[in-house]
């Protein structure tokens, strides 16, 4: 059964553990600004917010990508960037709703989150139990899913 | 079922995959006249850079792609079209049937009418063909003359200006990406280039080109020469639609087709640049031509080609994403704003950052951006989703950059910390 | 070498910015941080200057594992000399300014000099800019940090400046970053003020690499935050409560100064406690708490985030108040409220938001405002001096606007801005200002906990529990209980709770971790980062060395064995209840053993034999 990130912001901190992981899994260093996992801080309102990639089904970045650097992960189900495909053109990066996907400037690359190929750094990071790795079927998940699924229209 | 699909860009290619997941019995033929395998121009620029090969640029990477997906592609032009017999007639006679036709023919260049514009030396930036004569003349130390700094006129411009050409562009209008940035963005991008030493020139048209000796003459209306070994023509693009010229089918601009991507004949439907579908800020039916509604039309044409209820095309949000020469600019909606909505704004010229907003009500309508590479689609999810921004919509007028914070506690439910609070 | 290696020199009266390389044989003895940055300020200032002058240089220091996925690991520090104490000032903060510094590749910036006109720093990776404050000159840390944020168009940008209070001379005026994280004592800020530099603003997108050995340092961070997790302190005391958890714990064993040391318990300790934080108030049903809040890596989270009650007096015309920001911990609740006898828990936390709106320091600002109303109530000042405030005992009213005055610098809040040893002799009654050193006791009354009398006076920035908090083990038992009306022992147990202190604030994590965190838990966190062959041997020796070195400053600087002392009152006026009644700190009975165990002399002078042993 395909496994999802589950994010439940009441249960944040806003302790950044997660980016932490996530730079480290895929850049090899502890860098917050390059993770693909971001904690977002309503400061005057005392709330934080893990967000990133649902893997939604409508997988826009994936439809939008000139060149086939984006493909479906049959492991994990995760939409994955060929890093080696990409050509920076960024169109990814305008059409994925959620801003999800991101340029960096240091590679000439996007990244985006891949679930780590099915063990997702940033879970096993969060001391809280704010994001974890269930099925997908998970009922809470589905709160989250149904609600990116009915936001953007279909073209 | 035999599906045909005229052109083999990203419309086309999405369109006969889609048909084909579908309908794995239909018979589906991808007809190209290029030959080349299918490829993007949107890669044509990192190609002309040797950031890829021209491999790199091919939509689908595997020799067998098609064929594994039993996809024919033809490498054919089709010049005729029979509406009446439902068949097309392919260069050299051949006749192909159809039951579902797909017109995915893109846009090509314009040439614009200037004396000299067909003299060795001077050519557009379309196709790979192009992209290799550019690749061959523009070296470091060549001089390059570049018409036109709209959308594609900056993507190559970019990639110019890295092969060390000694650039010149030249543009009409006031400011760089006139239909993609407003006065203060197009004229900070402007500004950028010339500090990273391309010589701009807007407001400037070019009278003629010239030969001289062995180069060209560039003769600008202020009546100044720029003497180059190259003139690459970027003056806009106009839609394909010469193959249904007094079929019947209407156009206008572009095809023009219905929410189902249908044309005036149920059978013929139309996607990509030669479309003129939905916009969806407007409601207006105009061609956008770019890479993500081509991707969207393709779709939604092939789900409607085979049969399926209720694929609507809803519009597409008009939007572009430039890197000139690193600087980041992006565009969205209605970037220029609408009347009786209203703005925010933040600008600071030194660091080359830019972020405007439009509202209507509390609604996203449209956005520009220069130097912003985090998050920047959330601009198109909070403009298609029309989300109510209600108290959020203060905090952005005062703040733009909080635009990520707005989508999600406009959108998804933010808790608070339950772990401590009984 | 999770060090950057690099240290970023601004040179503020020239405007120019230059990279060094880390003075790498220095790191391997003083870690990093505090005792790194307390090396540098030794070997480049004379420490007679004038804390206010020019000459006077103030480092932002991270440490080893500041940045890096350590629980905790985002700490970093100002060190210079204090205008407030005339010693070391080393204040100590989270937040997520520490770890941005780091992840653009510096270890620490030292500012040098005054600018002609007030500046900030621009640090965006290998970037550094001074760019001109004038226009952000006068206004709030608030109001700073938003221009700042919205003029670079980053959100992303960590802000650490300086408020009003500070520009005004505030002498106890903080660093204030992330709007409500603080260096807050010692009057650090003033000192940053002084320098015409109102802010730091940093990106870092480089990270934290360089990791000795990432497997073994996943480990051994992972480890370590199983150990805080499962630690009740830790895992679930100051998640749930903050360090407020003590409020009703210290009151009971009567060790709260109450109304300017007066009293060891304050009869209102309740209604500003953790429990009070919880409870849902009367007019929107909602409780001051909104959440808990971690700083960078930080797995504890022991943040307080609070609002204000809309219907409250101090803000019911102030709808700017009424969102949430860094509520009450415990040290600032004690000074705002109990020792100044207020217990309105809404004046409390507006007076705190004060403190962070225009950065000066709630402990000595509260206990300031507690011997300002001990001399009004002995007629020693009367509302001619005050500007017509009533200052009793007790008076919310009179907290929250003089709290007002000091964040402006206007009338009586330039006096209450010197802090109480200036305030109290300038009015003829030296005696009640509650200092060591010049500097405010925070919430241990030393009478009911005789550990921390000794904490205070030989701590070597002036009355402080973050020096050595004895009250872990006298109160709590950690990591072994000790009997808090007893002074035996208690000499080798400030020694080593400061030694380990200096080591554990020379590495980039939080003092808070020593809870459940020996240096048996820290060092091989620090090893499997470092390189040096760290062991808690070797980190309690790198404290004890940075402990000397602090100290020789402060001799060096004037300061003698005469100011290793307490104020009288808690010398010889006795607790007058609770289980402490009877008692008075006993300072004369540890202080001359504590000189020995130091290897100091008799007149608390390190001897050469210890400089030599240490390696000072």
């Amino acid at each position: 059964m395909l496994k999802a990130l589950q994010l439940e912001p009441e249960k944040c901190t806003g302790c950044l553990q997660c980016e932490m992981a996530c730079s480290f899994e895929n850049e090899g260093v502890f860098n917050p600004s390059k993770s693909r996992i971001k904690v977002f801080n309503f400061h005057d309102e005392g709330r934080f917010a893990p967000y990133t990639c649902s893997q939604c089904a409508e997988a826009w970045c994936m439809h939008a990508c000139p060149v086939e650097a984006i493909v479906i992960n049959p492991k994990t189900g995760a939409k994955d960037v060929l890093e080696s495909v990409c050509v920076g053109c960024k169109v990814c990066t305008i059409a994925c709703p959620f801003g999800t996907v991101n340029y960096n400037a240091d590679t000439g690359k996007v990244a985006k989150c891949d679930l780590c190929g099915g063990d997702p750094a940033c879970a096993s990071a969060c001391p809280t139990g704010a994001i974890t790795y269930v099925d997908a079927e998970h009922t809470g998940l589905e709160r989250m899913r149904a609600h990116a699924a009915q936001s953007i229209p279909k073209a | 079922m035999q599906h045909v699909v005229i052109g083999a860009g990203p419309s086309g290619v999405i369109a006969a995959e889609t048909l084909r997941k579908l309908q794995p019995k239909a018979s589906v033929t991808l007809v190209g006249d290029e030959p080349e395998a299918p490829y993007s121009r949107m890669a044509i620029p990192y190609f002309l850079v040797k950031q890829i090969a021209e491999q790199g640029t091919h939509l689908r990477k595997t020799a067998d792609h098609f064929a594994k997906r039993e996809i024919k592609v033809l490498q054919k032009r089709v010049e005729g079209l029979d509406r009446a017999a439902r068949q097309l007639t392919l260069a050299g006679g051949d006749k192909l049937a159809y039951d579902n036709l797909l017109i995915a023919t893109g846009s090509r260049p314009v040439s614009p009418p200037i004396p000299g514009i067909d003299l060795p030396g001077v050519t557009s930036c379309w196709t790979l063909a192009d992209a290799r004569r550019i690749a061959a003349t523009a070296k470091p130390g060549a001089r390059v003359v570049l018409m036109g700094a709209g959308f594609i006129g900056c993507i190559i411009l970019e990639a110019l200006a890295k092969s060390g050409a000694t650039l010149t562009v030249v543009e009409m209008e006031g400011r760089m990406v006139p239909r993609m940035m407003n006065d203060t963005a197009g004229n900070m991008i402007k500004d950028w280039c010339q500090e990273h030493g391309v010589t701009v020139h807007t407001s400037t048209k070019v009278n003629a080109i010239e030969k001289h000796g062995n180069a060209l003459r560039v003769v600008l209306n202020s009546g100044a020469t720029v003497d180059v070994d190259l003139v690459v023509s970027a003056t806009g693009v106009r839609p394909n639609i010469e193959l249904v010229k007094d079929s019947g089918i209407a156009t206008d601009q572009g095809i023009l087709v219905n929410r189902q991507m249908q044309t005036n004949d149920p059978s013929i439907f139309a996607a990509g640049d030669v479309a003129q579908g939905i916009d969806f800020s407007t409601g207006e039916y105009s061609v956008q031509a770019i890479q993500p509604t081509a991707a969207d039309h393709g779709q939604l044409a092939a789900r409607n080609m085979a049969g399926q209820k209720g694929a609507l095309h809803r519009g597409c949000v008009n939007m572009n994403v430039l890197d000139t020469l690193g600087l980041i600019s992006s565009s969205f909606g209605l970037w220029m704003g609408k009347a009786g909505g209203d703005s925010a704004e933040l600008l600071n010229r030194e660091r080359y950052r830019y972020l405007n907003l439009q509202f209507e009500d509390d609604v996203l309508v449209g956005a520009t951006s220069l130097g912003l590479t985090q998050h920047v689609g959330v601009l198109r999810g909070l403009i298609q989703t029309k989300t109510r921004l209600g108290a959020w919509k203060d905090k952005l007028v005062a703040d733009p950059t909080r635009i990520m914070e707005a989508y999600l506690a406009s959108t998804q439910a933010v808790g608070f910390n339950a772990g401590v609070l009984k | 070498m999770a060090w950057q290696r690099k240290l970023l020199r601004v040179d503020l009266t020239a405007g120019t910015c230059r990279a060094e390389p880390l003075n790498m044989e220095w790191a391997l003895k003083y870690i990093g941080q505090r005792g790194l940055a307390t090396k540098y300020l030794c070997e480049e200032i004379d420490p007679k200057v004038d804390a206010l002058s020019p000459g006077n240089k103030m480092i932002m220091a991270t440490g080893p594992l500041t940045g890096t996925m350590a629980a905790t690991g985002g700490r970093y520090s100002v060190i210079t000399k204090s205008p407030f104490t005339g010693a070391i000032a080393c204040s100590n903060s989270g937040g997520f300014i520490g770890a941005e510094m780091k992840a653009a590749g510096w270890d620490m910036v030292i500012f040098e000099g005054k600018s002609p006109k007030p500046v900030y720093l621009l640090l965006e990776n290998d970037n550094a800019q001074l760019l001109s404050a004038e226009g952000l000159w006068g206004k709030s840390v608030w109001e700073t940090d938003d221009i700042i944020h919205t003029t670079h168009q980053d959100p992303l940008l960590r802000v650490a400046c300086v408020g009003r209070s500070a520009e005004e001379g505030c002498l106890y005026a903080g660093v204030v970053n992330d709007k409500h994280r603080a260096a807050g004592r010692s009057g650090v800020g003033t000192v940053m003020a002084s320098k015409n530099l109102k802010a730091v603003a940093i990106r870092g997108t480089l990270g934290v690499g360089g990791v000795r050995d990432f497997k073994a340092f996943m480990n051994a961070a992972a480890v370590g935050k199983k150990v805080l997790k499962d630690n009740a302190v830790t895992g679930i005391g100051l998640p749930t409560m903050g360090t407020q958890v003590l409020m009703n714990v210290i009151n009971e064993v009567g060790a709260m100064p109450t109304r300017n040391m007066r009293e060891v318990q304050f009869e209102g300790a309740a209604k500003i406690s953790a429990e009070a934080m919880h409870e849902p108030r009367e007019s929107d049903g909602k409780p001051n708490l909104v959440t808990n809040a971690a700083c960078f890596g930080c797995t504890i989270a022991c943040g307080r985030i609070s609002t204000i009650d809309p219907q409250h007096y101090t803000i019911s015309n102030k709808p700017e108040y009424r969102g949430a920001s860094g509520g009450l911990e415990y040290e600032a609740a004690w000074a705002l409220g109990c020792d100044t006898g207020v217990d309105d828990l809404d004046a409390l936390t507006y007076a705190n938001f004060l403190c962070n709106e225009d950065g000066f320091d709630p402990i000595s600002f509260g206990s300031t405002v507690a011997a300002a109303m001990e001399l009004f109530d002995i007629g020693a000042i009367t509302t001619k001096d005050t500007g017509g405030i009533e200052m009793r005992f007790g008076s919310a009213e009179a907290l929250t606007k003089a709290a007002e005055l000091v964040a402006t610098g206007v009338g009586f809040g330039k006096d209450l801005g010197l802090g109480s040893k200036r305030l109290t002799a300038k009015y003829g009654h030296p005696d009640l200002s509650m200092t060591v050193k010049g500097q405010e006791f925070p919430a241990y009354d030393p009478r009911g906990i005789q550990g921390m009398g000794l904490t205070y006076a030989t701590s070597n920035r002036g009355a402080c529990h973050l020096r050595s908090y004895t009250v872990s083990s006298e109160i709590m038992g950690v990591p072994v209980k000790t009997d808090p009306l007893s002074t035996e022992g208690k000499p080798e147990l400030v020694k080593a709770f400061q030694d380990a202190t200096a080591a554990v604030d020379s590495t980039g994590l939080c003092v808070f971790t020593t809870f459940a965190w020996t240096l048996a838990d820290i060092a091989p966190q620090v090893d499997a980062a470092c390189e040096g062959g760290w062991t808690p041997e070797t980190m309690l020796e790198a404290g004890e060395r940075i402990w000397n070195l602090e100290r020789q400053f402060n001799l060096d600087a004037g300061l003698t064995a005469a100011d290793d002392t307490l104020p009288k009152r808690l010398l010889k006026d006795a607790a007058k209840t609770g289980p402490a009644k009877g008692q008075v700190n006993r300072l004369h009975e540890m202080l001359p053993q504590y000189y020995e165990i130091r290897g100091w002399t008799a007149d608390g002078r390190p001897t050469a034999d210890t400089l030599k042993r240490l390696d000072v």
